[in-house]
Order: structure tokens, then C-alpha cells, then sequence
């Protein structure tokens, strides 16, 4: 093949197929680096990045979202976002004064919603997948006050659901910030979880969950309704739990 | 359990047992103060050295840094030993192994593997610099083929992961096309999914699959999925290249995967059953990553870097075709800065490759770590010249599903032009039969063109 044949210049083609995707695709190349405008914008990205990370949760805001709905209170064992950062042993277990306020009954199931490692993803999405989740759950369904806790990691949820005598939790959890993406919600389903003897293979987990650009909330309660139902005939979640929901798209039209 | 003593400074410092010892002489990272297991001081870091320096290779089989008996890692170490290949070294230290292997020429190396245990090479990497770790993994070569050959001289592979945060088969395909037109994808062209749904995973392995067959491109796909996903979906008869799972270096972290060594065996003969590779049979892909078991609380009081070398020894049982270590993927709980990062990246690859493992990185840092571009070029350029079989390439070093950075299609450009370096042969022969590759065996920059790949991108544009 010689240079002629693949010459001719063909720019319509990548922006068009950034419709389908946010990943840096077609930036052109200077030699074997990045021409110097992208270069610039990758590290624009990584700075906001950057500060998101250190941005603090504000409880307020998702509880007046949920503006109707009892919420709790709570923070985790890391008094500060520098010790969160490097301890996440600590991030995972409940301060005991807060978890002396956690309201016992027979829930079947609680929400928590969590910083993680963005407070955006939590203000901007929390609220909303508390409320679409609970719309599609059955009427019967004993549903805790929804737990807003501070510097929290997933397994927070552990210890959240055990004071509380909750047989299933639902963590939304903020997920660790991308250069695209700095809201990316991800929730994550176990049941009957006990701190410290559950691991991470216990739960069931959806993660991106971005609208319009990541899963939408329609989308991911659904798929998460569908895994509370299904955790609570087979008393299960984790690894032997598969979402058999149909994929959205299909591959065929591609090829 | 032994006690090991050294003096330095006028002060005696004691260590109550091997575990102890040598996580007291590894180098500095967060993660193994998060554990409590650090060095105390500096001094006492050294202190641990010497005294490590002069263990016998023959202490790390008289004991285990976890037991025998409540551990089936341990189990598969010991009994896996190869007594014949050990003799070579078996009358060592630590300090004296140190030497020998700086000195050792590659069939040296090569004949010795099987004799060692990951607790020995991990000990004697605590005693290595920088320069060590790269020098002596320069020398080792551990070849694997599936439709491509991995781990030649004066080659490095690359995986291309074209990552969608809902796996979208535009979006993933629109990547994929990105990533071959920069001369990406020979080592796998592998998508980590968003969900473990079995249908999606199987959409993607048929889009992948349709491709590689359309484009008759010599590599093989991978979705990396749980490993009794990709059970299922053989059983289902879809088409799975490589069999992928995560792993680590105790039977409690792995449980905390959701595996088990009897799990991956079923796997390992169902993948070799297919039969799908053209060039040779290694069919398996792990990922594994310093502070898993410490993340999932199942390091037994061992550091991470020696957790994560007895990974490997899982991994060796299966002779995968690739096998990464997801260096800085895990955060700065574990490595805390871009210093970290590179050190761990480098003994992992030294440990991959001298217990005989086809080791590669994704060389990688999250938001909240303290690292930045300039960190994955050093790590890149130093890992190219230590002979890494491959690396990770994702669009522009931004992976919009897993929320990390990771190498960019253009920094394996830069790392095979500064240290001439090639693509596997038979993805090298492909890329010149479609017109990407120049005269000097470059990358044609055909950024801008028709070129007759981009019909991949053109069927969706319209």
C-alpha cells in the first residue's frame, strides 16, 4: 500500500465518533507524542480531577433531596479527609458515637448513601437512585431510614446494616474520580452482611451511574431492584448472584 | 519461628520472625504502615537489610511466611518446589543471591526459575536498587504465544483497552479503532466490562471476535470478566480467546475474588480444550496488584510486596499468556506517590519475570494518588529498557471506565521508537500488510485519512 492511497483527508470521521464515547479518540499525533493542545487538556482534566477529590460531603444537600424521607446522620472512624485518604480501615467502620443513633427495627433493606471518593457523584445522584430503587421495591418491603454517612467507604455498609438489623444494604457510593468523569455513582448490594467476615465477593455491584453519559437511573434501578429481589429468594449476593438483565445493545448492526 | 537480629547505629534491633524481617527490610510505602508491619525507622530499615542479607535461601522453605496448613498458596508453593532447579543456588544467602543473579546470564536464569519461591525473590528484591531490579529482569525472557508471540528480544506488546463505562459496542468499537490505528493490541485487546451480566460480556467477546476475524488480525480478545463468567460463556459456546481472573497471593484474598485454585484449574482445561490459539496455546490472563490482600484483610501479617510475589506462583501454574501487575490502581492507601509507584512497579515485573512469569504493567495512578504524566513516563521509560513483555494502552492515558490513568497508544509509540523496540512479529507482518507501518518500522501517522481500517468507525458513523 503506498502513502496516496491512505491520504486523503477524512475529518468528519472522529468527530463523529465521539458521539459514541468520551475516550480521548483521534487526537492526531506530533512525532509520537500528543499535539500540544491535547496535552494541555489532559492536564486541565487531571487537575479538576484533582481537586474533586478533596472537595467535602454535604449531607444537606442530598437530604433535602430526599426532602419527605427520614434520613441518619453518620461518619465513619477517619476524622479527616487526609486520614481517609490513607486509611481506609478506618473509613469502613462506623464511629461508635454515631453508631449508637442508628434506628434498630426489622428493616429489609437500607440505603446508604456515601462520599467515597467523590462528593459530586453522591449530591448530584444519591438522592435520586435512593428514590428510583425504593419506587420499584415491593410494597411489603420495610425500608430503613436512608443513612447519609461521612468519609464512608463501601463497606461502611456492613457495619450500618448490623446495628441496625437490616437484612440487606444498598451502598451509593461516590466513585474515585477519572479525567472524563468526576460524578460516577457506583451502588453496591449485599445481603446480610457482617463486618468483617464479609468480603467483596459478598456483593453485587453496579458501578457508572452518570446519566445521560454512564447508566441512567431508569437503568441502574432496575438492574439494582431486580438483585434486591433475587438476593432475597435465594438469600444471596456476590459471585453466585449474575444480573442476567438483557445488555441494552447489541452488537450485530456493528459488523 | 526464628529470631533474626542485626546491630546498626549501636542499637540491636530483633525481629520475632521471617514475615516480620522482611517487612521490616521492604522499601517505604504506605501500604505496609497502614498494616502496621513498616520499619519503624529508617535506621531500622537498614537494620532489617543486613540482617536479610544474611538469611540462607533454604530458611524460606524451612518456613513459610504463612502456613502450611491454613493455606493453600503456601501449599501450591512448597509443593511445586523444584529441588533440582534450586541446587544451582540452594547453599545461598539472600545477600549472596543478590550477587548471583546481577551475574547470571539468561539460561542461568531461565534453568533456576522453577527452584525458587516468591518469598525468596521478593526477599532479594528488598536488597536490590532500582538499577538491580532492571538489570537483572532485563536478562530474563519468558516467551508465550496464543495468535501472537509475547516476551521476544527487542519487542514490546501492548494491550488495548478500549473501555466504555456501559459497554457500549459503538463506543468500545470506536475506541478499538483509535487504538489499532496507533499500532496498539498485540499483546490482547482486552475490555475490563462494566457488569458481569453474561450477556453483555458475551456482546463484547462477539464484537471483539468479528474484528479480529473481519481484519484476520493476529491477537486474541479478552473480556475480563469473572472467572465463572467466562465458565458459562464457554460452556455457551461463545468465543473466549483467554480466560481472565484476577488473583492474589493468599487462598483468603482469593476467596475474597470469589476464586479458587481448584476454580482457575477447571477454567485453565476448559480454555486449552477450545483450542482458539494459531501460534501456541498459553491461555490464560491475570492481573494482580500489590495491597489486595491487605484490601481485602487477608495478608497474614506478611508485606505486600511479598503477598503480591506469591500471586505469581498461582499465576505459574496455569503458563498464562499475559500476566500485569495493575501497579497504583489500588490508591495512595498502598503507594502513596508517584516514588512508590515506580518501585513497586519495578519489583513486581523483576519478581514476574524471574519466577518465570510473561509480566507486563499497567502502569497506573488514580486521581487521589500523588502522581501525574511525568510519573507514568519515567515508569514507562524504565520498564521499556528492564524489558517489560507488555504494557496497557488506553486513548489519550484516560480510561473513562475504571476512573484511573493509565499509559496512552502514545506513549507505547514513544517507548518502541526511543528504545527501538518492536510490535509481536506476527502483528508487526499485519500491521505492514494493512499500510501502518513505515520503512523504519514505525507507525504511519495516518491520523486524518481514509485509511481502510477506519471502515470499523465509517459503519457507525453512519
Amino acid at each position: 500500500m503506498t502513502t496516496s492511497q491512505v491520504a486523503s483527508v477524512d475529518r468528519d470521521l472522529w468527530p463523529s465518533l465521539r458521539r459514541h464515547t468520551q475516550a480521548r479518540i483521534g487526537l492526531g499525533r506530533a512525532g509520537t507524542g500528543l499535539p500540544t493542545h491535547h496535552r494541555l487538556e489532559l492536564q486541565a482534566a487531571h487537575a479538576a480531577a484533582k481537586d474533586a477529590v478533596h472537595s467535602p460531603f454535604e449531607p444537606d444537600v442530598v437530604a433535602e433531596a430526599l426532602r419527605g424521607e427520614p434520613t441518619v446522620r453518620v461518619r465513619s472512624a477517619a476524622p479527616d479527609r487526609l486520614t481517609y485518604l490513607q486509611r481506609p480501615d478506618l473509613g469502613r467502620r462506623l464511629d461508635p458515637a454515631d453508631r449508637a443513633h442508628l434506628p434498630v427495627g426489622e428493616w429489609d433493606v437500607v440505603f446508604v448513601v456515601a462520599d467515597g471518593l467523590s462528593s459530586r457523584a453522591v449530591h448530584e445522584h444519591g438522592a435520586a437512585m435512593v428514590r428510583a430503587t425504593t419506587a420499584l421495591l415491593p410494597t411489603a418491603w420495610r425500608v430503613a431510614p436512608v443513612v447519609l454517612a461521612e468519609q464512608a467507604r463501601v463497606a461502611l455498609g456492613d457495619d450500618v446494616a448490623s446495628a441496625m438489623g437490616a437484612t440487606m444494604v444498598v451502598v451509593f457510593v461516590g466513585e474515585r474520580p477519572g479525567m472524563s468523569a468526576a460524578d460516577s455513582l457506583g451502588a453496591y448490594l449485599t445481603y446480610r452482611p457482617m463486618p468483617g467476615v464479609t468480603t467483596d465477593a459478598d456483593r453485587n455491584c453496579l458501578s457508572n451511574i452518570r446519566p445521560p453519559l454512564g447508566l441512567t437511573y431508569e437503568t441502574a434501578a432496575a438492574k439494582l431492584a431486580g438483585l434486591m429481589g433475587r438476593a432475597s429468594e435465594l438469600e444471596i449476593t456476590g459471585v453466585g448472584l449474575k444480573d442476567e438483565s438483557d445488555h441494552m445493545e447489541v452488537s450485530e448492526r456493528l459488523l | 519461628m526464628s529470631t533474626y537480629t542485626s546491630t546498626l547505629g549501636g542499637h540491636r534491633y530483633r525481629f520475632g520472625s521471617l514475615a516480620r524481617l522482611l517487612a521490616a527490610a521492604s522499601p517505604e510505602r504506605s501500604g505496609d504502615r497502614l498494616a502496621g508491619l513498616a520499619a519503624s525507622s529508617a535506621q531500622e530499615r537498614v537494620a532489617a537489610r543486613w540482617a536479610l542479607a544474611d538469611v540462607p535461601l533454604t530458611a524460606f522453605l524451612a518456613e513459610p511466611v504463612i502456613p502450611y496448613e491454613t493455606d493453600d498458596v503456601t501449599r501450591l508453593i512448597l509443593d511445586t518446589h523444584d529441588a533440582g532447579a534450586f541446587a544451582a543456588v540452594a547453599g545461598m544467602t539472600v545477600g549472596g543471591f543478590r550477587e548471583w543473579l546481577l551475574a547470571a546470564d539468561a539460561g542461568e536464569l531461565a534453568a533456576v526459575a522453577p527452584g525458587l519461591t516468591p518469598e525468596m525473590v521478593a526477599a532479594v528484591s528488598k536488597l536490590m536498587g532500582n538499577a538491580d531490579l532492571v538489570a537483572v529482569a532485563r536478562k530474563v525472557r519468558v516467551v508465550t504465544a496464543f495468535r501472537s508471540t509475547i516476551g521476544l528480544p527487542g519487542r514490546l506488546a501492548t494491550r488495548l483497552q478500549p473501555n466504555h463505562p456501559t459497554d457500549d459496542p459503538a463506543g468500545v468499537a470506536a475506541a478499538l479503532l483509535d487504538g489499532l490505528l496507533l499500532g496498539s493490541g498485540d499483546a490482547v485487546i482486552g475490555i475490563n466490562p462494566a457488569t458481569d451480566s453474561p450477556k453483555a460480556v458475551r456482546d463484547l467477546l462477539e464484537l471483539l471476535d468479528g474484528v479480529i476475524q473481519r481484519y484476520a488480525i493476529p491477537t486474541q480478545s479478552c473480556v475480563l470478566s469473572h472467572v465463572t463468567t467466562s465458565m458459562d460463556l464457554m460452556e455457551r459456546g461463545a468465543p473466549v480467546d483467554l480466560v481472565f481472573q484476577s488473583i492474589a497471593g493468599t487462598q483468603a484474598a482469593n476467596a475474597s475474588f470469589g476464586v479458587t485454585l481448584g476454580l482457575l484449574d477447571e477454567a485453565y482445561e476448559a480454555a486449552k480444550a477450545l483450542g482458539r490459539g494459531t501460534v501456541g496455546s498459553n491461555v490464560m490472563y491475570f492481573e494482580t496488584g500489590q495491597g489486595s490482600a491487605l484490601s481485602a484483610d487477608a495478608h497474614h501479617g506478611v508485606d505486600q510486596q511479598t503477598v503480591e510475589a506469591r500471586a505469581y506462583a498461582v499465576a505459574r501454574r496455569y503458563d498464562p499468556l499475559l500476566v500485569n501487575t495493575v501497579v497504583g490502581f489500588i490508591g495512595p492507601e498502598y503507594l502513596y506517590d508517584g516514588r512508590q509507584i515506580l518501585r513497586a512497579a519495578l519489583e513486581d515485573h523483576f519478581c514476574g519475570k524471574v519466577l518465570g512469569l510473561p509480566m507486563g504493567l499497567d502502569i497506573c495512578y488514580t486521581n487521589h494518588a500523588d502522581a501525574d504524566d511525568d510519573d507514568i513516563a519515567t515508569m514507562l521509560t524504565m520498564l521499556g529498557v528492564a524489558g517489560a513483555s507488555f504494557v496497557i494502552c488506553t486513548p489519550g492515558g484516560d480510561d473513562i471506565m475504571l476512573n484511573y490513568q493509565s499509559a496512552s497508544y502514545h506513549d507505547a509509540l514513544y517507548l518502541r521508537e526511543v528504545l527501538g523496540l518492536r510490535p509481536a512479529p506476527e502483528f508487526e507482518a499485519w500491521l505492514g500488510s494493512i499500510g501502518l507501518l513505515g520503512e523504519g518500522g514505525e507507525i504511519r501517522d495516518v491520523s486524518g485519512t481514509t485509511h481502510p481500517l477506519t471502515a470499523i468507525g465509517r459503519e457507525l458513523a453512519a
